[in-house]
């Protein structure tokens, strides 16, 4: 096995271990498994990024939920990893440039952070969304992200939105993004609750827009779950 | 004027990407197509100059060549060369006006490569060839361009390596990284590769095929080297491939050649970020403590951590010294070795990402575990031969600290000897 990022030889360590129990499945080296940083101790309870004591919520989520057209539109987000250097040149990579097959890498995390975050009775529940792209933007890159995500948990996604084409939302300010206009539109109305699913959540202003349109039309709940919180 | 061809070839054993070359298959992986919703082949080795789809088709040009007028002399630099560089100049020369062939220009580290290129590039850019020069780092490239313009000053000149502001490579003279040269077909008469044995250029293959695909079917193909690798020496040997050998110096002052010094706690001490006793003990019995240091470790890790730990002590020893530490994804970099270069600090801790192509005045040259795989005989050369470069200070101190001798220690004390005995008969 090559390290799925930098291409070095990966060589398995022999112990009792490996004779007895399946051969854990790696894609990166120990020196990139350790680049990235996953969410862990203490996290907001809307948005998932850690604070500094437990049962916190965050000053961007107060200001959230502060404006009363946004109050409890997103029920609870979840990471599963921090937004550091070598994440963001691994999402450029994987996004932009393409590279599909780099979505491996995130596996199992992801699993481990849908299953920990996410009630089994809710898991079972809920359908999983992806947060769509727009024809445009789709045609550039070949694959949508999010659906990719949803495609490495191994479970079905349900398309229930789609997105007018706008600016990319990574090339405009904090203030820029809150007071865009709503991308999304429903195509199916659902009765259950909702884990959105996308790479990253920034300004959570994306996801807050896909779940208001979600709920305004039946959808009782609506929980996110992104790879990365910056 | 443009002629599609697939952009990723199937093959019975795999795939061959059109663009770069890439044979290995893990290089190669599946995507569905959200245009087609097919399932494709791409390929992960170029992915970064943006992705080959086996959907979408590579363009080949197949109209005419850019031309350039023939014209009057080119070259503006109007320095002197040594006997030697005169006589590699010379071969050179011939090959580019023959317009075919190979040559290896063997030329020890500070001979002075750069100056030896010059009047066969000059002559080849009057005839109206196009010249390309390419160097497997992007450091060289922002270092030559400045050169080259200045003898260069009527020729259409583009740089190009990862992160240039410019992209348009329509210059007669191109100087690039050797990835760059994924981008051309055919397209040069002269094709310069600056050191063919450094990291990546040996190791990736897909750089070799980019390089040979650049330059057209009937081109002159310079390559320089001050320690070429296995590949090339067996062809020097069996004859198939020319070359000019430059064993000295433009200072005409032989290579200093590296000490060897045992010291059995060398790991011990490294794991307590510390450079052996043995370290110590030469540093207090200098010759010359106005040099600088350069020190070189072999990983990444050990660079930041022994500038913490011996930052004080050094100070101690040598009064305020400034000491400070760099490695490849540094991002002062490039400001800490001009501070170094400017002598604003006495001691620079290093990776082996300085072995080569720069360049300082004055320096000593400390390698600490040299029995490390990061260091073979190639490293351990360049390395050595950043030590005694300027004319005011020929010599300088070289030593390699070591737990036990590995054969790429010896190799390459042996082939400096070799080259400062060719040298001497000269």
């Amino acid at each position: 096995m090559h390290c799925l990022w930098c291409d070095k030889e990966m060589v398995t360590e022999v112990h009792w271990g490996s004779l007895l129990l399946p051969d854990r499945v790696t894609y990166l080296c120990r020196e990139c498994e350790a680049a990235l940083e996953k969410l862990d101790g203490y996290l907001c309870n809307k948005c998932g990024r850690q604070v500094g004591r437990g049962g916190e919520t965050c000053r961007d989520c107060r200001r959230w939920e502060q404006l009363s057209q946004w109050q409890g539109v997103l029920t609870q987000n979840r990471s599963v990893y921090v937004y550091n250097e070598r994440m963001r040149v691994m999402l450029a990579k994987w996004k932009y440039r393409g590279d599909y097959k780099l979505r491996e890498v995130f596996g199992i995390g992801l699993q481990d952070t849908f299953r920990k975050a996410f009630s089994k009775h809710l898991r079972k529940q809920a359908v999983l969304v992806p947060i769509p792209l727009s024809e445009e933007r789709l045609y550039e890159r070949g694959f949508n992200q999010s659906e990719a995500i949803i495609d490495v948990l191994g479970k079905p996604a349900e398309q229930l939105l789609t997105r007018t084409h706008g600016e990319k939302q990574s090339k405009k300010t904090r203030r820029q993004r809150i007071h865009t206009e709503n991308p999304f539109t429903l195509i199916k109305p659902t009765d259950k609750p909702v884990i959105l699913i996308d790479d990253i959540y920034t300004t959570g202003t994306t996801l807050r827009h896909a779940a208001r349109t979600l709920k305004s039309h039946g959808c009782p709940e609506v929980y996110s779950l992104t790879l990365a919180r910056s | 004027m443009f002629r599609a061809v697939e952009a990723i070839e199937s093959y019975w054993w795999g795939w061959r990407c059109r663009r770069c070359g890439n044979k290995l298959r893990r290089k190669f992986a599946d995507i569905p197509c959200a245009r087609c919703n097919q399932t494709h082949v791409y390929c992960r080795n170029c992915v970064e100059m943006g992705r080959v789809l086996e959907c979408q088709p590579l363009y080949v040009w197949t109209g005419p060549h850019p031309t350039w007028p023939v014209r009057g002399k080119a070259c503006g630099w109007d320095g002197e060369l040594t006997a030697a560089q005169q006589q590699a100049s010379n071969r050179i020369r011939e090959v580019m006006e023959a317009g075919v062939g190979e040559l290896l220009t063997w030329a020890v580290c500070g001979a002075g490569k750069t100056e030896m290129l010059f009047a066969g590039i000059g002559r080849s850019l009057e005839a109206g060839k196009r010249v390309c020069l390419a160097t497997p780092r992007a450091d060289v490239v922002r270092e030559l361009l400045p050169r080259f313009r200045h003898a260069f000053p009527d020729t259409s000149i583009s740089g190009l390596y990862g992160g240039s502001e410019k992209k348009a490579a329509d210059g007669q003279l191109v100087l690039a990284t050797t990835h760059q040269l994924l981008r051309f077909a055919r397209a040069f008469d002269v094709m310069v590769i600056d050191e063919i044995d450094a990291f990546p250029y040996h190791e990736d293959p897909s750089l070799p095929f980019a390089a040979s695909r650049a330059a057209k079917s009937a081109s002159a193909r310079i390559y320089l080297t001050a320690t070429p690798r296995k590949k090339q020496r067996r062809r020097l040997e069996h004859g198939q491939l020319d070359s000019v050998f430059v064993p000295i110096r433009f200072h005409g002052r032989p290579l200093p050649v590296p000490r060897l010094i045992l010291s059995s706690h060398m790991k011990k001490s490294l794991q307590n970020n510390m450079p052996p006793v043995a370290f110590f003990n030469w540093l207090k019995r200098r010759h010359h403590p106005e040099r600088q240091l350069l020190l070189f470790v072999p990983y990444v890790e050990l660079a930041g951590n022994m500038e913490k730990a011996i930052g004080p002590l050094l100070r101690d020893k040598l009064g305020d010294t400034v000491i400070a530490s760099v490695h490849a994804a540094d991002e002062e970099r490039e400001a800490k070795v001009q501070q170094f270069r400017n002598q604003e600090l006495q001691v620079l801790i290093t990776t082996t990402i300085l072995e080569r192509g720069v360049t300082f005045p004055s320096v000593d040259v400390v390698v600490l575990d040299a029995g490390h795989a990061v260091f073979d005989e190639a490293a351990l050369v360049q390395i050595a031969g950043r030590a005694g470069r300027s004319p005011d200070d020929p010599e300088g101190e070289v030593l390699f600290f070591h737990a036990g001798k590995t054969k790429a220690m010896v190799a390459a004390v042996r082939s400096i000897n070799a080259m400062n005995n060719r040298a001497v008969k000269i």
